[in-house]
């Protein structure tokens, strides 16, 4: 687009950088689309449940997915000198067991049974690799239970505390 | 009796709008009694101004008197909640920001017609008719599925409060009335360029005149919301970024980027007439863009962290999308005739050629945007499958765009109208060019090896030298030619050309936020440890080292937080206190970073979880060099764009 003679003459250049122009807006505008349609198809994450992701079988190795589930009771291992966590994630249906393994901290109110979402990737090695956990929880009000109110957990923090 | 009022009012509302935004513009259509009818039009805009902001101070009066017996205070309000919170929840939940919308849209709309009273000709008639059919649309949401003052009964003694995510940060006063400010903006633009062609003055360039005022403050505002939305993200959310292409920023983007491409194509109009279907198409889309926008937070449709209300109000939404788009497709073939260009490209070393490729790009990464943040529905209408389009692709797309249009920003204001010269902008490019390789040289000195930070560093230093670098040359000539001291001659200068020089201040806000974005991913670096009291963790140049983890009982919450300092050589130079607040009405905690910030970058640190003893706790720390410039060069921005648009006398 730099031609020098372009700018020396008086000539009014007539339909012909006009025509150039509408040709190069059609070749980048194809170009762009091709590139996007190949993008969105690496780079779409799925959302999907243990059972299926276990159906997806090796198909589902080694690809970014978003796994929604519920964390099985009892499995919850947090190593917090190595920041490592370890849970299962099940269905709701209590079936489909994902081992997930996490880097950093679980969220302060993590729990057995709760709703989590893990993006990261299924290993070869039947573990999920998280790289961000997300609770899942309903928008809806509900008023905690007995003993699950902050200021009863954590009770010796708040007297300790003159601030 | 405060419900009464609120309603009343906004009946009468409703009514006005039909009068204004219906029967007005048709009797104006129709020629009888031609000036009763405009003075109609005009006093409806007053009247509904008047109404609507009765109505809204009755909703802040309710929801300061905690009055539960209406529905939106019953839902959003809580006699624990501090009262500043208690009022900006206005605007905290789906209907009270309906509420909001409406009486923006009635401030903007009151707002043009007093500025234009003596204006001759149904420009403005016909423009403030359209705005009043807007406000209808409202309305009807206000009477019908987004009423917020429906009688609660029986009346309940106190509420949840407003979501916790948006009492937990000051913030939250000033993004959501900016965004509202700048998206309801948008409509001003859109209904003069409906006004002039339904007055069929599309010709003139009055209205293109008009317009251009508005969308600069329009989009200024709109500038001001999304960088205040990424300045929130980075102090709520707690996970040290500012922009994750999380579907309600890409619905503030998306329009930001049409609106930018029309303040940069309206130029191109008024100086060589041409582009004008162009800009015409620019000024409709965003604002069914902001509509669109409006549609995908509002209606629940995207499950994304700010989708905080659902409802039925989305198949609203899309009728009156769907009505904007039919009705300003048969206004502009009703005025095809009129949008031919006069001028045409004379070279392609132009600044209309770097207009061009400007409006390209802009709309290249619009539509990108679009997609990206569409495609989940598509998949999920079409194949039935729940994804997400992950942030590589928003990435990989967008940023060979975004490099491109910051080397166009330091080519544009270089290269003059009509027929450029190679060898002057080679000659004008070589400081320019010094600073690019500088830049570039020093990143990847400093390690980075990623193309996209190294392009954006070197074509960052090369717009932001060629920008300054127009100051300089102007202010050099008038110091030559009148004989004035530099600095004068630099004042006198930009007084002289305030929309040009303006444009160029708010060039170099975006390179100063385009630095601070850049620097900031490209060397950000983090780590985390779980800390008994007295241990430390060290990330690059900072050590921290935890003192105590304490907690204390709020009115409206409970906060458990912890103590670190920041040390260097044995003494403590800062102190910060990452907390978690523990709201009721959540099941989880929301994270409150603290964040230290220097002119070189961010120190910015969460608490991540806790031992309930207080025995340990586990502190994220991530530094982020440049982040604050980011904030800057919003500010930046706005300013560049009021100097461009304040409404004064021009000083010779």
């Amino acid at each position: 687009m730099t031609s020098p003679e372009l700018g020396s003459t008086l000539a009014p250049a007539k339909k012909r950088p006009k025509a150039g122009i509408i040709a190069m807006v059609v070749v980048l505008v194809a170009a762009f689309g091709w590139l996007m349609m190949g993008n969105l198809d690496k780079n779409v994450v799925f959302f999907l449940t243990p059972n299926e992701l276990l159906a997806k079988g090796t198909e589902a190795i080694d690809v970014p997915v978003r796994l929604g589930g519920q964390v099985k009771a009892g499995t919850v291992t947090w190593d917090e000198k190595a920041l490592d966590l370890r849970f299962d994630v099940v269905d709701t249906d209590g079936k489909g067991t994902i081992h997930v393994q996490s880097k950093g901290a679980p969220p302060q109110m993590f729990r057995d049974g709760m709703g989590v979402v893990c993006e990261g990737r299924f290993g070869a090695d039947s573990v999920f690799q998280s790289t961000m956990l997300i609770i899942k929880h309903s928008n809806e009000y509900r008023a905690p239970k007995a003993g699950e109110k902050p200021q009863e957990m954590y009770k010796s923090l708040m007297k300790g505390s003159g601030s | 009796m405060t419900r009464l009022l609120a309603v009343d009012a906004l009946w009468f509302g409703l009514i006005v709008s039909v009068v204004g935004g219906i029967v007005a513009p048709v009797m104006i259509a129709r020629g009888k009694r031609l000036g009763q009818w405009v003075t109609i039009a005009q006093a409806a805009v007053y009247a509904n101004f008047a109404v609507v902001t009765v109505a809204t101070l009755a909703m802040m009066w309710a929801l300061a008197r905690h009055d539960f017996s209406i529905s939106y205070v019953a839902q959003v309000g809580s006699r624990a909640t501090p009262l500043f919170y208690t009022i900006i929840s206005l605007w905290g939940a789906l209907e009270g920001s309906i509420l909001f919308w409406a009486w923006v849209l009635a401030l903007y709309s009151a707002a043009v017609v007093y500025t234009n009273r003596n204006r001759p000709g149904l420009l403005v008639p016909y423009a403030s008719a359209v705005l009043l059919l807007i406000a209808l649309f409202f309305h009807i949401l206000l009477v019908g599925p987004a009423n917020p003052l429906h009688l609660v009964s029986p009346i309940p003694l106190d509420g949840p409060g407003p979501n916790p995510l948006l009492q937990n940060h000051i913030l939250m006063a000033v993004h959501p009335p900016l965004l509202y400010l700048g998206y309801v903006g948008m409509s001003v633009p859109f209904a003069f360029a409906a006004g002039a062609m339904l007055a069929g003055e599309v010709a003139s360039d009055d209205w293109i005149r008009l317009t251009r005022r508005w969308t600069m403050l329009a989009w200024a505002l709109l500038t001001a919301a999304v960088i205040a939305g990424m300045w929130w993200s980075y102090e709520v959310l707690g996970w040290g970024g500012y922009w994750a292409w999380d579907p309600v920023e890409n619905a503030s983007f998306i329009p930001w980027l049409t609106a930018t491409a029309f303040l940069h194509s309206v130029i191109v109009q008024e100086r060589r007439q041409m582009l004008k279907l162009w800009n015409v198409n620019l000024v409709v889309g965003t604002f069914v863009l902001t509509l669109l926008g409006t549609f995908l937070t509002r209606s629940g449709i995207i499950s994304s962290v700010h989708a905080f209300t659902q409802g039925t109000i989305g198949f609203y939404f899309l009728a009156f999308i769907a009505v904007v788009l039919i009705g300003s497709l048969v206004m502009v073939a009703g005025n095809s005739e009129k949008f031919r260009s006069q001028g045409q490209l004379d070279a392609a070393l132009s600044r209309e050629t770097v207009f061009l490729l400007n409006n390209l790009l802009l709309t290249v990464l619009c539509f990108t945007v679009l997609i990206g943040t569409l495609f989940p529905l598509i998949a999920e209408a079409v194949r039935g499958v729940k994804v997400s389009v992950g942030e590589p692709f928003f990435n990989r797309m967008t940023l060979p765009v975004m490099v491109s249009l910051l080397f166009l920003m330091g080519i544009g204001p270089a290269l003059p109208w009509k027929h450029g010269n190679m060898n002057d902008l080679k000659k004008k490019m070589i400081p320019g060019a010094i600073v690019a390789v500088l830049l570039a040289s020093i990143v990847i000195a400093f390690g980075s090896r990623s193309l996209y930070a190294v392009l954006a560093f070197a074509f960052a230093g090369f717009a932001a030298t060629m920008n300054v670098q127009e100051f300089v040359i102007g202010a050099r000539a008038r110091q030559s030619a009148h004989r004035e001291s530099f600095g004068t001659a630099l004042v006198r200068l930009v007084k002289g050309n305030r929309r040009r020089y303006g444009g160029y201040v708010a060039h170099i806000g975006i390179i100063v936020s385009a630095f601070g974005i850049a620097a900031s991913s490209a060397f950000r670096s983090e780590g985390e440890a779980t800390l008994k009291p007295g241990e430390t963790l060290t990330v690059g140049t900072v050590t921290a080292r935890l003192k105590e983890v304490w907690g204390r009982e709020e009115p409206q919450r409970s906060v458990i937080g912890a103590t670190v300092e920041l040390v260097r050589d044995g003494t403590v130079y800062a102190t910060l206190s990452p907390r978690m607040n523990f709201y009721p009405t959540s099941q989880t905690p929301i994270p409150t970073p603290d964040v230290r910030s220097t002119p070189f970058g961010d120190t910015y640190m969460n608490l991540m979880a806790f031992q309930p003893d207080g025995s340990n706790a586990t502190v994220k720390v991530i530094l982020e060099p440049l982040v604050p410039w980011i904030w800057i060069g919003g500010g930046i921005i706005c300013l560049g764009a009021l100097l461009s648009a304040w409404p004064m006398k021009r000083v010779a």
